[in-house]
């Protein structure tokens, strides 16, 4: 599905992000974890055409898309959920996931109805005329799902929605990914410091130090990787 | 289509509604000259400060420059009809399109090179400035003298070439009000309205949610000039001589925002109910201004007036008064 290939990204002096491969087949749930700093949300910038890459190639399906804007990203089908959640404040929770969902139809009256059902899987449904300026934090991350959801994606890109959830929720959003991987074959690729998560979610973890990529297979495996235990999880994760 | 355009207003709404539509409708037969000449402004604000609400109110794009707008359809329909007695409503169509260059022309440089907020208001600043200027010089119009329209004192009204009594003017007008609060509820109820909102509230999601953020700013500057062209027309055959130092004035264009900001941005009766609020306001300090003798009075009360009503109703004066009349929260009842 996505395939990332020798990206390097610099900011003036600052490499954020350098020779970074990986792919995330098609139907698999990877995740991307590291430090802060270590070029997660830049990586996710780049796929999704907010940031251009000085060096190296994204492809989707075998297409380049590197260097296209974030809408042609998003109508070539990739969603994404911003790490610090924007809601478009002013409108109300449904017509935030209207304006999602308007990238697959032309008529409103359609693109309320989609929104509303993903509304009820993401747990918004009460909260579905509130202004999206008002919600609590975790109800913004699980908006941003929400939206990026009604654009009807392929490939999903998770910026760190777990965080500050309670465990419990955490395991109910968990379940949710889940469900659409399955029942929809929705490939993701999600950003996650959520450890819990990572472990239930993916079967494919890439990690990330200081922009370069340290680590990358089975949960299990990174887990032991001594040079992932010093630099994110620390010794007592094992 | 019709019916669906009252879809979901409160019966209460819709009654109110008729009534004030009624009111409007019948108020030439009732009113004095002066009185018409009020309400005549009062139209004429809540047109323009609808054409304005377009571009701001929806899209969240800010111009201080409209008065290019209204001195574009202004000077294009009157030199045609000058110079070549071509009548007005075919000189509007003309005026709409240079106008609507023009606004493209203006947003294609500032969003090319994503100049936001109040960059870009200086940008339409300095383009309603530089054609001010241009227009000083431009003989073909009259220059800095002005241009005319030839005046006919008549009773008879001749609306294909805008000639005639104030009542014509004004049911112009009120045709130009309903017909831009009809079309502006259709487009916010849309898929451009949806994403013109979107744009306003955060163009990076916005983006992320495979919206062309470019072209549908450029949709809502080139139709919120060219409707704000359609008041120049107005304005030319209304008071029949134009000066590029009033009608492209930054005088101009704060008052064709003033109404909307203080009657309820991004609302669809916000530029109404504020239009007519300010401009009878306006009137009514111009009459307590006549029994103080103290020069700007006037400007003083008005200033004072405005201060207060953004003060304890900053999201304008609309949607307070929608949910007083039992129109619920819902701004655009």
């Amino acid at each position: 599905m996505l395939r990332v290939d020798s990206v390097t990204k610099y900011f003036r002096g600052l490499t954020a992000v350098r020779q970074v491969s990986f792919e995330v087949p098609t139907g698999s749930i990877v995740a991307l974890i590291g430090p802060n700093g270590a070029g997660k949300t830049t990586t996710f910038n780049v796929i999704n055409g907010i940031m251009r890459p000085e060096e190296g190639r994204v492809e989707l399906d075998g297409h380049d898309i590197t260097g296209l804007r974030p809408d042609q990203v998003c109508h070539a089908g990739v969603g994404r959920t911003f790490q610090i959640a924007k809601p478009l404040a002013g409108l109300s929770v449904l017509d935030n996931v209207v304006v999602g969902g308007l990238r697959i139809t032309n008529k409103v009256a359609e693109a309320r109805i989609a929104a509303a059902e993903i509304l009820d899987l993401l747990d918004l449904a009460d909260k579905r005329d509130t202004a999206a300026g008002s919600l609590t934090l975790p109800e913004r991350k699980r908006l941003e799902v929400a939206r990026a959801l009604a654009t009807g994606p392929k490939l999903l890109l998770l910026d760190e929605v777990m965080a500050g959830l309670r465990p419990n929720e955490t395991d109910a959003l968990v379940e949710t990914f889940r469900q659409l991987n399955r029942n929809l074959g929705l490939t993701i690729l999600l950003i996650e410091h959520v450890m819990r998560a990572v472990m239930a979610l993916s079967e494919h973890v890439v990690v990330l130090n200081h922009g370069v990529l340290i680590s990358s297979g089975t949960p299990e495996e990174v887990v032991r990787n001594p040079e992932v235990l010093e630099c994110y999880l620390g010794e007592e994760a094992v | 289509m019709i019916a669906g355009l009252f879809a979901d207003v409160p019966a209460r709404g819709l009654v109110l509604l008729a009534v004030l539509a009624a009111a409007l409708l019948l108020a030439p037969a009732v009113a004095g000259d002066y009185l018409l000449s009020i309400l005549i402004l009062c139209l004429y604000f809540s047109f323009v400060g609808q054409a304005w609400n377009v571009m701001m109110g929806f899209a969240g794009q800010l111009s201080l420059g409209h008065s290019l707008y209204v001195g574009l359809g202004a000077y294009t329909s009157a030199a045609l009809f000058v110079h070549y007695q071509t009548v007005p409503w075919i000189g509007m169509l003309v005026g709409m399109a240079v106008a609507g260059a023009a606004g493209a022309v203006i947003g294609g440089l500032g969003f090319r090179f994503g100049i936001r907020g109040v960059y870009f208001a200086l940008l339409t600043i300095a383009f309603a400035e530089f054609t001010r200027v241009g227009f000083d010089h431009f003989g073909w119009v009259g220059g800095s003298s002005g241009l005319f329209l030839p005046v006919e004192y008549r009773h008879d009204s001749d609306l294909l070439t805008l000639r005639g009594a104030p009542v014509m003017f004004y049911y112009v007008m009120l045709a130009f009000t309903a017909g831009a609060l009809v079309l502006a509820r259709v487009i916010l109820a849309s898929k451009i309205g949806y994403y013109w909102q979107a744009i306003r509230e955060d163009q990076e999601a916005a983006q992320a949610l495979g919206i062309n953020v470019f072209r549908y700013k450029m949709l809502a500057v080139a139709l919120s000039a060219a409707l704000t062209s359609m008041a120049g027309t107005f304005y030319a055959f209304y008071y029949n001589n134009l000066y590029p130092e009033t009608i492209f004035s930054m005088h101009k264009s704060i008052e064709i925002l003033l109404g909307v900001v203080v009657g309820g941005l991004g609302t669809l009766f916000g530029p109404i109910v504020g239009a007519f609020l300010l401009t009878t306001l306006g009137e009514v300090m111009t009459g307590v201004a006549e029994h103080i003798d103290l020069d700007g009075i006037k400007q003083l009360f008005l200033g004072l007036c405005l201060l207060v009503i953004i003060l304890f109703r900053p999201a304008g004066v609309w949607p307070w008064l929608a949910r007083r009349l039992g129109l619920g929260g819902r701004d655009d009842a």
